[in-house]
C-alpha cells in the first residue's frame, strides 16, 4: 500500500479569500464630469476640427462609448502651430519667475480635482482606480510643481553655458499613461520657455482636454499650449510639421525610427522614449517575498501597459523553484476586473486592438515550447481583460522573451552566475530599465553598472519621480526626462 | 627641373592606418593617390573600405569594456601623455600641415591647439561626472543617483579642414569619458592622421581605443550609418551626408551629433568643452530603499 504523502512545509494550505468569499464591490463614485464632445484645443479656446469629423473614445472595461473627440486635420494641426508659434515670443520673454508661476497654478489646480481626474482615466484608460488615484494623478500634478520651480533657474541647468528655449515643440504621448505623460512632456517644456503643439494617443484623449480647462482656469497665455486629437496621421503631421524646432515622441521604438526616417532630412532636434523589455534579475541572496512583490509589481502595474516593465525575469536557479511557486500563488490573489472597483488590481486592456496583441504574442509562446501558467480567474463579460500570464521554460529567442508584449505576461528564465545573468539582461535591443535583487551591497553596484539600461531598480521596482531623470538606452530611444538632466532636452545654446 | 639623380634618395614612408592598435594598409590593398600642395605625388594612401570599417569597429569593440573600466584619472594621464607625445613631434606635424597647402602661421597656431586642447579633455577626465551627474531628491524613501556612462564605440567623420585640429578636437571629449572611436580622417588632407597614428601608438593609449581610417567619404559614410555597433556618430558633413546618416541611423536608433555652432570654430576656446563631453554619455539613475 502507498504511503499517503507527508505534507510539507513548502506547501501550506492557502487561504484565498475571493474563492471563499466574494469581495463586495467597491466602486469609486466620484463624478468624473465628463462632456458628450471633446473638442480641439488651440489658441486658448476649444474649436471645431475644420472638416467636421469626431471619432469615438470607448470605456475599454465595457465597451461604452464615452465621448466624442475631435479628429484633426492637416489644417487643424497647422492652425496650432500657428498659435505656437504666434505666443512662442511673449512666453520666452516672460521672467522665469512668472513662468513657474502658471505652472505650479496648474499643479495645485490639478490637485483640486485630483479624484474627479482619476475616475476620468480609469474611466479612458482602463486602468484600475487605486493606480490613477494615487500614482497617475498625484505624479503628473508632482511634475507640474516640481519643474515650476526651475522656470527661473535657466543659468543652473548647464553648467559653463547659458541655455535658452529651443522654439516650438511637437509631442506626442502613449495610451499607458495618458495624463502622466503630458505632464512629463508639457511641465518641462513650458518651464524653459518653449510651447507646445502636442497629441494625446487617439484611445485616451479625454485627461488631455479635461487638463485643456485647467489650463484655461489657471489663465495660461492663449496658444502656448495646444492640443490636437486624432490617430497616426495627426501624429505623423505634428511631427512633421515644419514650424517645430523640436519634436519629443513617447511610444513604441517601431513608429520612433518611422520618425527618425521622416525627419532624416531635417535638422530637428528629437526626444525618443521607446519600448523596452526590461529584465528584472533575482539572486538567490534576495529577500524572496519582497523580490516577489517586486516582481508583480514589476510586470503587472497598469496592466503590464508600462515600457518600463519588468517582463523579462531571470531568476538564479538555486531559487528558481520557490520563486516560481510564491509567484504562482501570489497572482492567484490578484483582483481581475472592473477598474473603477478599489479592490481592483489588474484593470481593462486599453483597447481592443492591444488586447488581440497579447492574444498572439502569448499564443506564440505556447507554439514556440514556453510553458503557459494562468491562475482561474472570472473575467467580466463585456470589456477587454486579460488575465495575468506567467510563462516558464523561456529561452533567450523565444518571442516572449524578446517582444515587447505590453500586457500581463511575464517571461521567466534562469541563471547561474552574475555574469551570465549580465549577458542575458543585455542580450536585447531594447534599454530602458532593469531591476535587480540581493542583499549584497557591492553586487548591486556592479549589477548597476553593467547593465546596459537608462534606469535601475535595486531592491525596489517601477518607481518614478519628477526629480529623477527616465529614458533609455539603445533602441530604447535617447534624451531624458525628469531631474536637471531632462530640462536639458527642451533648451538650445543662448 | 634637374634630370639628375640626388646624391642620396630619401627614404619615403608607406602610409597605414593605425587600427586595432597596429599598422595596416587596407584589407582590399587598394590606395588613392595624394599629391602636395605644389602638385608633387607624396604618397599612395590606404582606401579603406566597408570591410576596414567593420574590422576597426571590432577592434574598438573589443578594446571599449576595459577603457571604460579605467579610472577618470587614468584616461586623464593618457591624453595628457598623448599631449605630450605631439607636442615632441609638433615640427614634423606642422612641416606636414604645410606641405598640403596650411600657411606656417596657422599650421603652428593649430599645432598649439591642439596640445592645449588634449590637456584642457586630460583636466575635465575626472571631473565632468560631478557635473553631469546628480543625486536626485526623490520624495519617498529611496536612494537615487544618475551617473554617466560612455555609449560605447562612436564613428567620428572628421572635417576637410582643419585636418588635424578637426580630428583630434572630435576624439578628445570623445574618449575622455570611455568610449572607444573609428574615425575617418580628412579626405583631402589625410596624412596628417597617419602621423597622429603612430603618436596614439606611443600615447599608453591601448590598442583599438582610436581607430583611424582614411578613404573616401562617400564609400564609407554609408556603412557608418548603418553599422549597427557603431551606438553614436559625431560628424562634420553637410547636406546628403546628414540625410544619409539619420536614414541608415534610425535603424538602430543611434545618437546622432553634427559639427556645428561654437564647435564649428576650431581654432577658439569655446570650441572645447562639457558640451562635447556630455553628447557622448549615457545617464543611468539607480533606485535603492533607504532603510529596511
Amino acid at each position: 500500500m502507498a504511503k499517503p504523502p507527508k505534507p510539507t512545509r513548502a506547501s501550506p494550505a492557502r487561504l484565498i479569500f475571493g474563492d471563499l468569499w466574494e469581495y463586495d464591490p467597491a466602486p469609486e463614485t466620484a463624478d468624473p464630469k465628463l462632456r458628450a464632445r471633446y473638442e480641439l484645443f488651440i489658441n486658448g479656446e476649444f474649436v471645431r476640427p475644420k472638416a467636421g469629423k469626431y471619432f469615438d473614445s470607448i470605456n475599454p472595461a465595457t465597451e461604452r462609448k464615452l465621448a466624442e473627440i475631435a479628429l484633426a486635420g492637416p489644417a487643424d494641426v497647422d492652425a496650432a502651430y500657428r498659435a505656437a508659434t504666434g505666443a512662442f515670443k511673449a512666453w520666452a520673454a516672460l521672467p522665469g519667475r512668472e513662468r513657474g508661476k502658471y505652472l505650479f497654478r496648474i499643479a495645485r489646480l490639478l490637485q483640486d480635482r485630483a479624484r474627479e481626474f482619476a475616475v476620468a482615466e480609469t474611466l479612458d484608460g482602463g486602468k484600475p482606480i487605486k493606480e490613477s488615484r494615487d500614482f497617475d494623478v498625484p505624479m503628473a500634478a508632482a511634475h507640474f510643481f516640481y519643474h515650476a520651480g526651475w522656470a527661473d533657474k535657466l543659468e543652473y541647468v548647464a553648467p559653463g553655458r547659458t541655455v535658452a528655449p529651443v522654439g516650438v515643440v511637437g509631442q506626442v504621448i502613449p495610451w499607458n499613461f495618458p495624463l502622466l505623460m503630458l505632464a512629463w512632456k508639457l511641465a518641462p517644456a513650458l518651464a524653459m520657455g518653449n510651447c507646445v503643439v502636442l497629441k494625446p494617443a487617439e484611445t485616451t484623449s479625454i485627461t488631455a482636454l479635461k487638463l485643456a480647462e485647467i489650463l484655461q482656469d489657471a489663465g495660461l497665455p492663449p496658444g502656448v499650449v495646444n492640443f490636437v486629437t486624432g490617430a497616426a496621421a495627426t501624429g505623423a503631421a505634428v511631427m512633421g510639421h515644419p514650424a517645430a524646432a523640436k519634436v519629443a515622441f513617447t511610444g513604441s521604438t517601431e513608429v520612433g525610427k518611422a520618425i527618425m526616417r521622416q525627419l532624416a532630412g531635417t535638422d530637428r532636434r528629437m526626444t525618443m522614449e521607446l519600448g523596452g523589455k526590461a529584465a528584472n534579475i533575482v539572486f538567490d541572496d534576495a529577500p524572496l517575498d519582497q523580490a516577489v512583490e517586486g516582481i508583480v509589481n514589476g510586470i503587472f502595474f497598469n496592466q503590464g501597459h508600462v515600457c518600463c516593465a519588468g517582463s523579462r525575469l531571470l531568476v538564479q536557479e538555486g531559487v528558481a523553484e520557490r520563486v516560481i511557486a510564491k509567484l504562482k500563488a501570489r497572482i492567484r490573489m490578484l483582483r481581475v476586473g472592473d477598474p473603477l472597483d478599489k479592490n481592483t488590481d489588474l484593470g481593462a486592456i486599453n483597447s481592443k486592438a492591444q488586447l488581440s496583441t497579447i492574444r498572439r504574442l502569448v499564443a506564440a509562446g505556447v507554439r514556440e515550447g514556453a510553458t503557459i501558467y494562468q491562475p482561474p480567474v472570472k473575467l467580466p463579460e463585456k470589456g477587454y481583460y486579460y488575465p495575468p500570464t506567467l510563462f516558464t521554460h523561456v529561452t533567450q529567442s523565444h518571442r516572449v522573451a524578446r517582444e515587447e508584449i505590453f500586457g500581463p505576461v511575464l517571461a521567466i528564465l534562469t541563471f547561474r552566475t552574475v555574469d551570465e545573468a549580465i549577458e542575458k539582461a543585455n542580450n536585447t535591443a531594447y534599454g530602458l530599465s532593469a531591476g535587480v535583487w540581493t542583499d549584497k551591497g557591492s553586487r548591486i553596484l556592479r549589477m548597476s553598472t553593467e547593465l546596459k539600461a537608462g534606469v535601475v531598480w535595486a531592491n525596489t521596482f517601477n518607481r518614478f519621480d519628477p526629480a529623477s531623470p527616465f529614458g533609455g538606452y539603445k533602441e530604447s530611444g535617447f534624451g531624458r526626462e525628469g531631474g536637471r538632466q531632462g530640462l536639458l532636452d527642451y533648451t538650445s545654446h543662448a | 627641373m634637374s634630370t639628375r639623380a640626388p646624391s642620396r634618395l630619401p627614404v619615403t614612408k608607406t602610409p597605414k592606418v593605425y587600427l586595432g592598435g597596429a599598422f595596416v594598409r587596407s584589407e582590399s590593398a587598394r590606395t588613392y593617390k595624394v599629391s602636395d600642395a605644389s602638385g608633387a605625388f607624396y604618397a599612395n594612401m590606404p582606401q579603406c573600405t566597408r570591410k576596414d570599417l567593420r574590422n576597426a569597429v571590432e577592434a574598438a569593440a573589443k578594446a571599449g569594456p576595459g577603457w571604460a573600466k579605467r579610472t577618470a584619472y587614468n584616461r586623464a594621464q593618457i591624453l595628457y601623455r598623448l599631449a605630450e607625445m605631439i607636442e615632441a613631434r609638433s615640427g614634423e606635424l606642422v612641416a606636414s600641415l604645410v606641405r598640403f597647402g596650411a600657411r606656417e602661421a596657422d599650421a603652428t597656431k593649430g599645432m598649439t591647439v591642439c596640445v592645449d586642447r588634449l590637456i584642457h579633455y586630460a583636466g575635465w577626465a575626472d571631473k565632468y561626472e560631478q557635473l553631469l551627474g546628480s543625486v536626485n531628491p526623490v520624495a519617498s524613501p529611496h536612494f537615487n543617483f544618475t551617473v554617466t556612462e560612455p555609449m560605447g564605440v562612436v564613428g567620428i567623420i572628421a572635417p576637410d579642414s582643419p585636418p588635424l585640429l578637426g580630428l583630434l578636437s572630435m576624439i578628445a571629449p570623445v574618449i575622455a569619458s570611455g568610449n572607444t572611436v573609428v574615425a575617418l580622417a580628412s579626405e583631402k588632407v589625410p596624412y596628417p592622421a597617419i602621423l597622429l597614428g603612430e603618436m596614439l601608438a606611443t600615447s599608453d593609449l591601448p590598442g583599438g581605443v582610436v581607430n583611424l581610417l582614411t578613404g573616401f567619404r562617400r564609400e564609407l559614410i554609408p556603412t557608418f550609418a548603418t553599422h549597427e555597433h557603431l551606438r553614436a556618430i559625431y560628424a562634420a558633413v553637410e547636406g546628403a551626408d546628414r540625410t544619409t546618416l539619420r536614414l541608415g541611423g534610425a535603424a538602430s536608433v543611434k545618437r546622432i551629433r553634427f559639427v556645428e555652432g561654437a564647435r564649428a570654430q576650431w581654432f577658439a576656446d569655446s570650441a572645447q568643452g562639457l558640451d562635447a563631453i556630455r553628447e557622448f554619455v549615457e545617464l543611468k539613475t539607480t533606485w535603492h530603499p533607504i532603510g529596511s
